[in-house]
């Protein structure tokens, strides 16, 4: 494999020549047109000299997808993955319609999973039926490996270069992909096709990009969301040798130098003063009472299933919980950065992005052209989590091009990076249901109040219900006879997005740790209590392999607990069970985690395998020490000291299995991070009798 | 004063101000882009580089304080057995997800080998605790360096 042409040295070096003359039309409308390429799709091909061509139609931030997808195409192609050349191309909307390039919400794998194929089963065929034609034969005996087609009666060969050309005459539009029965490729463990350059730092991320005659700049934004500048020593920002230029917009000081250090040390310099506003008085702890209050009543309707009054009367008993969630950051290893260059004829842009239609239409926008005046280099990304679901990087960055002269490197300093997230929404959860005497759920009640993400996208068609934040809660694996979700939208000042698992992962948190409770209150055993409960049979499948592996029901010391929770979302069943210590002074550590999934026939185990491990561990860090503060309308956490990862020391020997069903394939970036939590809290309910309804969990067992 | 130094066995001059941090001259006007930024505050080991032979954190380390000393950066790094056996396991054991974080990761790996070649679990906890994985690629990483370690013995 090769990684994008389109990110090396020379092509930056072809794309500022570009841009000294008219933009002229990207590379793949020029071979789509060239007569011997067999065109699969607007970005799947295969070349005259008979290598196979992919040009990512989804992002890579780690999730492994560049793997997975390929994968897909080298089974119908009869190829090893690694014989493919795989790119990340340039943004273009249209080139991938109506695959949308935008990649988040473990989506990639379900919205791939048969028009890629399709494609390249489709190619597939063109490429037999052309040597069909050839040896006068029937195409049926015919097979397809090594990059040539062979008819095994005869010992003859002809390579896939030999045919592109009679072959892309006729292209299929409804040939068969490869039975799972004759799978050589999907369901085999494949490593990863991006490893070689990424374990030795060659690997092109955005923040590498060097563009000849570029500056780099950092920025300062308001600290209070919503302040103005006020004011700044421009001159005295001059006088650092080195310091290019600087740019004052209404919101924001950008410094432009010959270094990230430089710049830093002009915009230290240069002093901005804020008018701080309207939102210099807010605290979090006025955003949390805010929170608490929404739930005090039911919010706008997102299920109503049943009669709730009649089901909860005559009741054994009826619980209820209030949970809280804090604001997340995403803290992506790779800080925020975007590198742009306006000119009259065009904008160009190098940055890794999750959403590379969309920056590009931002890019666009800001530098008020067209957007086929824009050309948006994608990258690999130092995670995404879907912090890099946001152009905000991209605009700040096309809005500083446009005042200089240069290309220019806009970089954010770890502490603008969380100071300046759109992080992930503090939420409350006030949840009841009334059991009968056999600890089954009559009435379920739930209802969520927080920021709606959804509403900044929908505008006026936003109708009270943020269909993110309620995913996963209305439709829990635990029947009741009747049902009510309510989703209430409280906004503060805080700029949220999308973090992964979303709503699945706040969901799964006050839905899995209700579940125990539930069990608690019928007194019986969390495992049986769902067991007796779940009818889902996937779920079941995987609880039970989780549990047994995990060794549910064995005696452990004082002070540790296992803790389990399970969930089927996003097409995925995935279960976790969470070995917990926790020592006198309260303090938690997670020595194991056990999780089996099925996904359905989960294109690469391996990969699988590592989304679990990683999604476990990213999101224990946040279930244990996570969220960011309000103090005075400005986030009060601003490095890796505050907003705290897991260490290779705390984190958790993680054991997967992975359960290939026959299923449609489910996402796999989110499930794991979603049952950590849960798990957890339970296990620790489990180790000290102590119920922690909130997270972080440590500062809430202190609490508690 | 421009200073001088070896990066990756080149003499180099870099014409910086000498309390620039070294990941900086680095980066933005060498051009090694090998050596990351993650915090710029000691606390993620992203910018992981040996000077001497001794782990250090780039971000941290002022230009000067490195004058005429020798830099390994994981270029060069992965161009020695060590790093070469390093990088091996790496791959064998699928570690990296972003990345992002993975060169660092190895030289950290790699100071750490070389102070102890056959480190146990706790001492590879310990040894590699000033770097952060935001992808969680802990339990890999670890392996890596146990399959590592094992390769340089054989
Ligand atoms: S960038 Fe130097 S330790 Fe994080
Ligand atoms: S692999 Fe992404 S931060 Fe380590």
């Amino acid at each position: 494999m090769t990684i994008s042409p389109a990110t090396s040295r020379r092509a930056f070096l072809a794309g500022s020549a570009v841009l000294a003359g008219a933009l002229v039309v990207p590379l793949h409308r020029a071979l789509s047109t060239a007569p011997a390429q067999l065109s699969a799709n607007g970005y799947l091909a295969v070349l005259a000299d008979g290598k196979v061509s992919l040009a990512l139609p989804k992002t890579e931030m780690g999730q492994g997808i560049m793997t997975a997808l390929t994968m897909l195409v080298a089974e119908e192609l009869g190829l090893a993955p690694t014989a493919i050349d795989v790119s990340i191309p340039e943004a273009d909307r249209a080139r991938f319609a109506p695959v949308d390039t935008t990649t988040g919400g473990s989506t990639s794998i379900r919205e791939l999973w048969k028009p890629l194929r399709q494609a390249a089963a489709n190619a597939r065929m063109a490429l037999v039926d052309a040597a069909a034609r050839r040896w006068k034969v029937m195409p049926d005996g015919l097979t397809l490996a090594d990059g040539a087609v062979t008819n095994p009666a005869t010992g003859q060969r002809l390579a896939f270069a030999a045919l592109v050309a009679d072959a892309a005459t006729r292209v299929p539009t409804d040939a068969v992909p490869v039975p799972p029965s004759a799978w050589k490729v999907i369901g085999r463990d494949q490593r990863r096709l991006d490893s070689a350059g990424k374990v030795r730092g060659t690997a092109p991320f955005g923040i590498d990009v060097q563009v000849p005659g570029m500056k780099i700049a950092t920025l300062a934004q308001s600290p209070v969301f919503g302040g103005k500048l006020a004011g700044h020593d421009a001159a005295a920002a001059r006088a650092v040798p080195g310091v290019a230029d600087v740019v004052a917009l209404d919101d924001c000081l950008f410094v432009t130098a010959d270094s990230l250090w430089t710049a830093k040390k002009g915009l230290e310099a240069a002093a901005p003063r804020w008018n701080e506003g309207a939102n210099a008085g807010l605290d979090q702890a006025q955003v949390d009472a805010a929170l608490t209050a929404a739930v005090a009543r039911p919010g706008v309707t997102a299920k109503a299933e049943g009669d709730l009054a009649a089901a909860r009367t005559g009741a054994a008993r009826t619980v209820e919980a209030l949970y809280h969630q804090p604001f997340l950051a995403h803290a992506t290893m790779e800080p925020g950065n975007c590198t742009a260059h306006v000119t009259p004829q065009g904008v160009e842009v190098w940055t890794g992005t999750q959403v590379p239609s969309d920056a590009r239409a931002a890019a666009a926008r800001v530098a008020g052209v067209a957007e086929d005046k824009v050309r948006l280099h994608n990258f690999l990304m130092g995670g995404g989590f879907g912090r890099r679901l946001e152009t905000d990087m991209v605009e700040r960055a096309v809005s500083l091009a446009a005042k200089v002269p240069y290309p220019v490197k806009l970089v954010w300093t770890r502490e603008e990076d969380i100071q300046h997230d759109m992080v992930r929404p503090a939420y409350a959860d006030r949840i009841s249901a009334s059991l009968d005497a056999a600890g089954n759920v009559t009435a379920w009640e739930h209802r969520i109040a927080g920021s709606a993400v959804m509403a900044r996208f929908l505008g006026d068609k936003f109708n009270g219900v943020d269909d993110d934040a309620v995913d996963g809660a209305t439709a829990p694996l635990y029947p009741a006879k009747a049902r009510l979700v309510t989703f209430k939208q409280v906004e503060s000042a805080m700029p949220t997005g999308w973090w992964r698992g979303v709503g699945g992962l706040r969901n799964t948190f006050v839905i899995e740790s209700f579940a125990d409770e539930l069990a608690l209150a019928a007194g019986q055993d969390p495992l049986a209590w769902r067991l007796a409960r779940i009818i889902d049979p996937r779920a079941r499948a995987v609880l039970q392999k989780a549990a047994a592996e995990a060794g549910w029901g064995k005696a452990l010391p004082k002070g540790e607990g296992l803790g389990l929770a399970v969930l089927h979302i996003w097409d995925t069943c995935l279960a976790a069970v969470a070995h917990v210590k926790v020592d006198a002074q309260r303090q938690i550590a997670v020595p194991q985690v056990t999780v089996a999934v099925d996904c359905g026939p989960a294109i690469n185990p391996l990969g699988v395998k590592a989304q679990i491990e990683g999604g476990v561990i990213f999101a224990l860090s946040a279930a244990l020490y996570g969220g960011v503060t309000l103090d005075k309308g400005r986030i009060a956490q601003s490095n890796y000291n505050d907003v705290r990862p897991l260490r290779m020391n705390e984190a958790p020997r993680v054991i997967t299995h992975v359960m290939p069903t026959d299923n449609a394939p489910g996402g796999m970036g989110e499930p794991p991070a979603a049952v950590i939590a849960p798990a957890v809290a339970n296990a620790i309910f489990a180790a000290t009798g102590k119920r922690v309804r909130q997270v972080p969990l440590q500062a809430g067992l202190e609490s508690a | 004063m421009p200073v001088s130094l070896t990066i990756d066995g080149q003499q180099r001059s870099l014409a910086v101000a000498d309390d620039m941090p070294l990941l900086w001259a680095l980066r933005d006007i060498a051009g090694i882009t090998g050596v990351k930024f993650g915090c710029g505050a000691g606390l993620c080991g992203a910018c992981s580089v040996l000077v001497d032979g001794e782990r250090q954190f780039a971000c941290q380390t002022p230009v000067s304080a490195v004058a005429g000393k020798a830099v390994t950066t994981i270029a060069g790094l992965t161009g020695q057995p060590l790093g070469k056996a390093l990088a091996a396991a790496w791959e064998e054991l699928d570690v990296v997800q972003c990345g992002y974080c993975q060169p660092g990761q190895i030289v950290a790996a790699a100071a750490l080998l070389k102070a102890n070649p056959t480190p146990d679990d706790a001492a590879i906890d310990e040894g590699m605790s000033g770097n952060i994985c935001r992808c969680g690629t802990y339990n890999r990483i670890r392996a890596a360096i146990h399959r590592a370690a094992d390769t340089i013995k054989a």
